[in-house]
């Protein structure tokens, strides 16, 4: 049994944590179990009132919809493809930056720029950027192509604002990691005649996995949400060649007001999402497991 | 310190239960309209910032009704178009606008939701015969009224004078379709500008808009008496082939495709476009030297005809009293303020009023010389989208189709078969 002036601590510190608990669970906990059971009832407008159960048939019609398996490709593609050149460039830039410069600071305040632009205003810089008629893009490679013109390069565009804008959190999550590995290691490896392209890839990547990985779940996560720069760079189109499953749930629930399947439509990607985080977890466990 | 485990599991289980008995609750009674004093309070009005009239219209228009009534405040806010809709779906719950701008495809969707308040009562009779009956049908669903008609409009076709001179094009050949072709295929082989034409193409509302006027010159209808789908035969298909025709001759600037009004606006000014489809509110811009490098290079036409007239889409909007408005009364008398003949009448360099009679005042055609004699002959020959509850998703069916046709990618008439097969199902649902 404990002493009574360690229980009266407890009840305080509970008393304290309250206020912040309550605005947790009222912005996180209730729209989770509100949109929960939204899913499960025929809601066909935004405003408060009664609407009949539909047990699972909004989570039937997403199989049977026609119009979402595009746009589930839309989203694997953009996924794969956006966390994959994260990853390799976030890898160049972290071992540029962890290379003995001058002005180390600078490069790193350069580096953070594009990450701290918000989405918003990255998607509308691109879409200038991108712009067919008058665009710098087409200005500086004296061209002139549509770039948000046809389904797949318009989805590679938005991918490269993606990429551009998030290249940077990746490389400071890997840097960060790069920073914890003894610089003895790789001298010793030198001075065993290993080339630096060995020392990287039996070295520098087996001691980044933790960090890779946390990278990976974070990236994947989010890239497979994306919404917002979509929305400001091409608006789902050119013929909906760059809707993804977040706008798609979007445009269900807000555009026309079927905020029970849009419901339906969020809970799979929170049922996608938790998957692939736990994949990625078990891989990192069993690579530590393993002792790699 | 130590907080134990149960008192965190206590403290997490209680909030979670609260929660979730909330969420069971559903929220019933979050908002109740109340018609309020009608002399006092605050309203807050959501209007749209790119065409029709200006935020400093607006601005006006509202210190001239709070003058007139001190005892209310008004705070107006502006999104974009294409934000203006899912602004008022998101913000219905709350009743956080009293008053809201509708377009003409939304009362069906709002009115049979209970967004926005039935005012068929408080309209005067007379309104009835004194307002165009086009403008009439933005605030008109099931026989019942649920707004007041605020900005009239539809598509006008403007020229660049001095591309025309130069490539010596007849201006009399764009008093049709076909002969607005020949004016443009003229302009590009006299190398006056590299795409002649610029449109709004882009997958929005915009592209149908633009659709829905070649389709109707062209004969075609959007639904047919029956209430089916109809677009996927005879005029909707001459229309979606001809559309892709100027793209295919080069005629249509490739960038249509990705463009909004604004866009085309924006290209037009810039003296990189020679015949454009958009909504008044161009006429004055493109005329602004401040903004435009053609300024007094300008003219404006009726939408051309086709075999079977020349019907100009109906983009007329609404202001409405919201369902959840605490402030009814006053919203009411702020819309009508607004939409009052004399008020209307100030601001038609922007945009034209609702009022019959309004088309003939010295004053009126004085504001806007070139666009009121056009409007007075195009208003009377609108063609008006399907008033459908689930038009959305029946306007994103048509884009997708339409845009995949626009980029080669589907023959037209199957992009529109496919097309009607998306929008009978919405139709019936």
């Amino acid at each position: 049994m404990k002493p009574v002036h360690v229980r009266g601590e407890g009840r305080f510190a509970a008393f304290l944590l309250l206020p912040a608990a309550i605005v947790v669970f009222g912005v996180v906990l209730y729209p989770v179990l509100k949109t929960l059971l939204m899913s499960f009832y025929k809601v066909d407008s935004a405003m408060p009132g009664s609407y009949p159960f539909a047990g699972l048939s909004n989570y039937t019609k997403v199989f049977s919809d026609p119009s979402f398996y595009p746009v589930l490709g839309h989203t694997a593609y953009f996924t794969i493809v956006s966390t994959a050149a994260e990853l390799v460039l976030g890898m160049g830039v972290a071992l540029l930056l962890n290379a003995p410069l001058r002005f180390k600071w600078v490069w790193r305040s350069l580096v953070v720029l594009p990450w701290a632009l918000p989405t918003i205003v990255n998607g509308a810089l691109w879409r200038w950027i991108d712009n067919g008629q008058y665009g710098v893009l087409n200005q500086l490679l004296g061209t002139e192509i549509q770039w948000l013109g046809s389904p797949f390069l318009a989805l590679n565009m938005v991918i490269v604002a993606d990429v551009w804008k998030n290249t940077s959190i990746v490389a400071f999550f890997l840097l960060a990691g790069l920073q914890t590995i003894p610089a003895e290691l790789r001298e010793a490896a030198v001075m065993d005649g290993a080339s630096t392209w060995r020392s990287f890839w039996q070295i520098v990547v087996p001691l980044l996995k933790p960090s890779i990985a946390v990278v990976l779940v974070l990236r994947t996560i989010e890239a497979f949400k994306v919404f917002d720069i979509v929305y400001v760079m091409t608006g789902g189109g050119p013929a909906s060649g760059t809707q993804t499953v977040a706008f798609y749930t979007y445009l269900q629930a807000f555009s026309n007001q079927l905020f029970g399947y849009g419901a339906a439509l969020a809970y799979m990607i929170v049922i996608a999402v938790g998957a692939l985080a736990m994949f990625y977890l078990r891989l990192l466990r069993q690579n530590q497991l393993a002792g790699v | 310190m130590a907080i134990d485990r149960r008192t965190v599991l206590k403290t997490a289980g209680g909030a979670g239960l609260a929660a979730f008995l909330a969420a069971c609750s559903g929220g019933k009674g979050a908002t109740t309209g109340d018609p309020g004093s009608g002399s006092s309070g605050e309203i807050r009005a959501l209007f749209m910032k790119q065409a029709a009239y200006t935020e400093a219209d607006v601005t006006k228009m509202t210190a001239s009704f709070t003058a007139a009534n001190p005892g209310i405040k008004v705070i107006p806010e502006f999104v974009a178009y294409e934000a203006l809709h899912d602004k008022i779906v998101a913000a219905g719950p709350a009743g956080t606008y009293d008053v809201v701008l509708i377009d003409v495809i939304w009362p069906a969707e709002f009115g049979s939701k209970k967004m926005i308040t039935d005012v068929s009562s408080q309209w005067p009779a007379a309104w009835k015969t004194e307002m165009l009956a086009g403008a009439i049908d933005t605030a008109e669903y099931d026989n019942k009224l649920y707004g007041v008609p605020w900005i009239m409009d539809t598509k006008y076709l403007f020229l660049n004078t001095q591309h025309l001179d130069v490539a010596n094009a007849n201006p009399q050949w764009l008093d049709t379709w076909e002969g607005t072709l020949k004016a443009a295929r003229r302009m590009k082989e006299a190398g006056v500008v590299k795409y002649p034409f610029i449109w709004s193409w882009q997958q929005a509302e915009a592209l149908v808009c633009d659709f829905a006027q070649l389709l109707g010159a062209m004969g075609g209808k959007f639904l047919d008496d029956s209430g089916k789908v109809a677009f996927n035969a005879g005029g909707g298909v001459q229309a979606l082939e001809w559309m892709r025709q100027t793209i295919v001759d080069g005629l249509t600037n490739p960038a249509s495709t990705q463009s909004l009004e604004a866009d085309v606006q924006r290209v037009f000014q810039a003296g990189q476009a020679s015949i454009v489809l958009n909504w008044t509110y161009m006429y004055g811009a493109a005329n602004d030297a401040k903004q435009s490098k053609i300024a007094g290079k300008v003219q404006v036409a009726q939408t051309p005809k086709g075999t079977a007239g020349r019907p100009g889409v109906n983009g007329g909007m609404a202001l409405c009293v919201t369902a959840g408005s605490k402030n009814q009364a006053a919203a009411f008398k702020y819309i009508s303020h607004l939409t009052s003949q004399p008020e209307q009448e100030k601001y038609a360099l922007d945009s034209l009023p609702v009022w019959v009679t309004s088309y003939d005042e010295p004053t009126v055609i004085k504001t806007n010389p070139a666009v009121v004699p056009q409007a007075k002959k195009q208003l009377d020959d609108l063609i008006l989208r399907p008033q459908a509850k689930s038009y959305n998703a029946f306007s994103q069916a048509l884009q997708a189709e339409l845009q995949n046709a626009l980029l080669g990618r589907k023959p037209a008439q199957k992009a529109l078969d496919d097309a009607a097969d998306k929008a009978n199902t919405l139709l019936q649902s």
